[in-house]
């Protein structure tokens, strides 16, 4: 969480009206480029991660693998995985950084009820403002990697901040500054995109990864966390969503459901009340004093009446 | 198990008696009993609370105002689920209370067949096999206990949602904004014909009772059941001496007419 007058903001979670300042000022869209072919599994960013954002040490989970715990959690942002893997009868050991994907079309913002408690900025990060979170958990299921996490005591939800806090000040994240093997790289999106693809280039030209590639989902129009896959046809392997998706039920239930449903509300109330100003009430029969003949009302009627 | 509710029922109605009072003046009908009146408006209650801080969460445009009554967002957020409980344990009771009148029968489909004249106010008197409860009412209770139960499932998966696969949650948020609008939907015809469509109506529900002459008018089945008179000839008698009464009315303002100019000569 930074103080969101650090950048200017792009969209804000449910929030009615257009978005202050939108479109005044020109911003870089940033991003975070994981070279996975080169990552050694150090942990480095993990304890950076831990120490930048003041997070208390938690314990760890040991389930036979050099995995720090099975996910990230919410004071745990950055988690290095580690999956075992067949290439050729050989083993193959992938590390692969986990943390928030900063996507161009966050599931997060999409589904949070909340407004103002998720913002994304115009250089593409996604942020959580936790003073207004009301701790509905909404993200967590609009989030296809799972990221964001519920903290049981605060009642709300935590993720990766991209280090909105030091972007803020013209510092690279915590974790890009502790990477001691040059995997991680940080600057704006067009020149992340470019070195990914030259170093993919160079991995299938030279390395014999003929399948090496950028992730980048265009799925979710991209993200501001990229990655090099030594085999970018299957990023199961290193636990990425081949096609991650936004469920189609929040595009119907957020801009057609609920627009749809207050319209319909009020027109009902709206119908009730012309049905009485119109229609009238049913009274129990038979009405006291009895209704007497209509009074004519139109003007042929009143021409009719003067002779 | 319907006699054991109907035990159960029975002994509710009569221990809410106790506590409570209901006064049937004359040419009123007992219509709802202390019991039903009470878990009518504890049902309500928990209603509105859903309601309101249900509409905060479901909609941007309503999230600023309606937040606030209830402590703020997170509050809003932790509350809901309760009202929600509350809710659908209230309407529990209100179920066994209510669902053997409530049952759909020949006489519902002819009713909903003439929703149209019954709307436009074309049927000035519902037609004589309406009983305790017409079509439209069983309708809406049906509607609750639908949605009351697509609520509690939905609404359960979201309160618990970190044990679920995400597209369950997903589905569920949809499932029970629809509920919501389906109940929204109801609750505003229910409020309108309960008190400004049908005078009359909304002491049913805090009095208890209700005039002989309504009961005729819009459940005569119900109103021959309990006095076990004839709707139609109560209502023809009623109007004849309405006619009476007013032609003795005329009938005395002309002799007053005719009198005046005579009280003229008289002043001094």
């Amino acid at each position: 969480m930074s103080n969101p007058q650090t950048f200017q903001i792009q969209e804000i979670s449910a929030h009615p009206g257009p978005v202050p300042g939108q479109g005044t000022r020109r911003e870089e869209e940033v991003c975070k480029y994981i070279d996975v072919t080169t990552c050694i599994g150090c942990k480095a960013c993990e304890v950076a991660c831990v120490e930048w954002n003041s997070h208390p040490f938690r314990e760890t989970t040991f389930d036979n693998t050099y995995q720090t715990m099975p996910s990230t959690e919410w004071n745990y942002w950055n988690l290095i995985k580690f999956a075992e893997d067949e290439r050729d009868g050989n083993l193959m050991w992938l590390m692969r950084k986990d943390q928030c994907m900063h996507c161009e079309d966050p599931g997060c913002l999409r589904a949070c009820p909340a407004d103002g408690a998720i913002i994304k900025y115009e250089n593409g990060i996604v942020d959580f403002q936790q003073d207004n979170c009301i701790g509905c958990g909404y993200c967590i299921s609009g989030c296809p990697f799972d990221i964001p996490k519920f903290n049981e005591k605060t009642k709300k939800v935590y993720k990766c901040t991209l280090c909105s806090d030091r972007v803020g000040q013209g510092l690279e994240p915590a974790c890009i500054k502790a990477c001691p093997t040059g995997c991680l790289h940080f600057g704006t999106k067009s020149d992340m995109v470019q070195i990914a693809s030259s170093r993919a280039k160079q991995l299938r030209e030279q390395s014999g990864f003929a399948n090496a590639g950028v992730y980048d989902p265009a799925s979710i129009k991209g993200t501001h966390v990229i990655y090099v896959l030594h085999d970018i046809k299957s990023p199961e392997r290193y636990g990425l969503p081949a096609n991650p998706t936004i469920p189609a039920s929040y595009t119907v239930w957020k801009w057609l459901a609920k627009p749809t449903g207050l319209l319909m509300a009020g027109l009902g109330l709206l119908a009730v009340f012309f049905h009485r100003v119109s229609v009238g009430p049913k009274l129990p029969q038979p009405e006291e004093p009895l209704p007497v003949e209509p009074q004519p009302d139109t003007l042929e009627a009143k021409r009719k009446e003067q002779p | 198990m319907s006699t054991s509710v109907e035990r159960f029922d029975e002994r509710a109605r009569r221990q809410a008696d106790r506590v409570g009072s209901t006064t049937v003046r004359r040419g009123e009908l007992l219509r709802h009993p202390v019991y039903t009146r009470v878990l009518h408006w504890l049902v309500a209650i928990a209603f509105v609370l859903s309601l309101l801080s249900g509409f905060a969460l479901y909609s941007p445009w309503l999230f600023r105002f309606l937040t606030p009554i209830f402590g703020g967002g997170a509050m809003t957020r932790f509350l809901h689920p309760w009202f929600g409980l509350f809710f659908d344990i209230f309407f529990v009771f209100q179920f066994l209370n209510w669902f053997a009148p409530m049952a759909w029968t020949e006489a519902d489909r002819r009713w909903l067949k003439r929703i149209k004249e019954y709307t436009t106010n074309k049927d000035k008197l519902e037609r004589e096999n309406v009983g305790f409860f017409n079509g439209g009412q069983k309708l809406y209770f049906w509607a609750i206990v639908l949605s009351g139960v697509l609520f509690l499932v939905t609404g359960l998966l979201m309160w618990f949602d970190h044990l679920m696969p995400r597209w369950i949650v997903a589905v569920s948020y949809v499932v029970h904004d629809l509920a919501g609008l389906l109940m929204l939907a109801g609750f505003i015809v229910h409020i309108y014909e309960g008190t400004a469509a049908m005078p009359g109506t909304f002491r049913a529900m805090t009095n208890g009772t209700v005039t002989q002459k309504w009961a005729w008018t819009h459940h005569p089945a119900w109103y021959r059941d309990v006095t076990g008179r004839d709707p139609r000839e109560s209502y023809d008698r009623e109007r004849r001496r309405q006619l009476e009464r007013e032609r003795a009315v005329e009938r005395w303002e002309r002799e007053q007419d005719a009198r005046e100019p005579l009280s003229d000569d008289r002043v001094p």
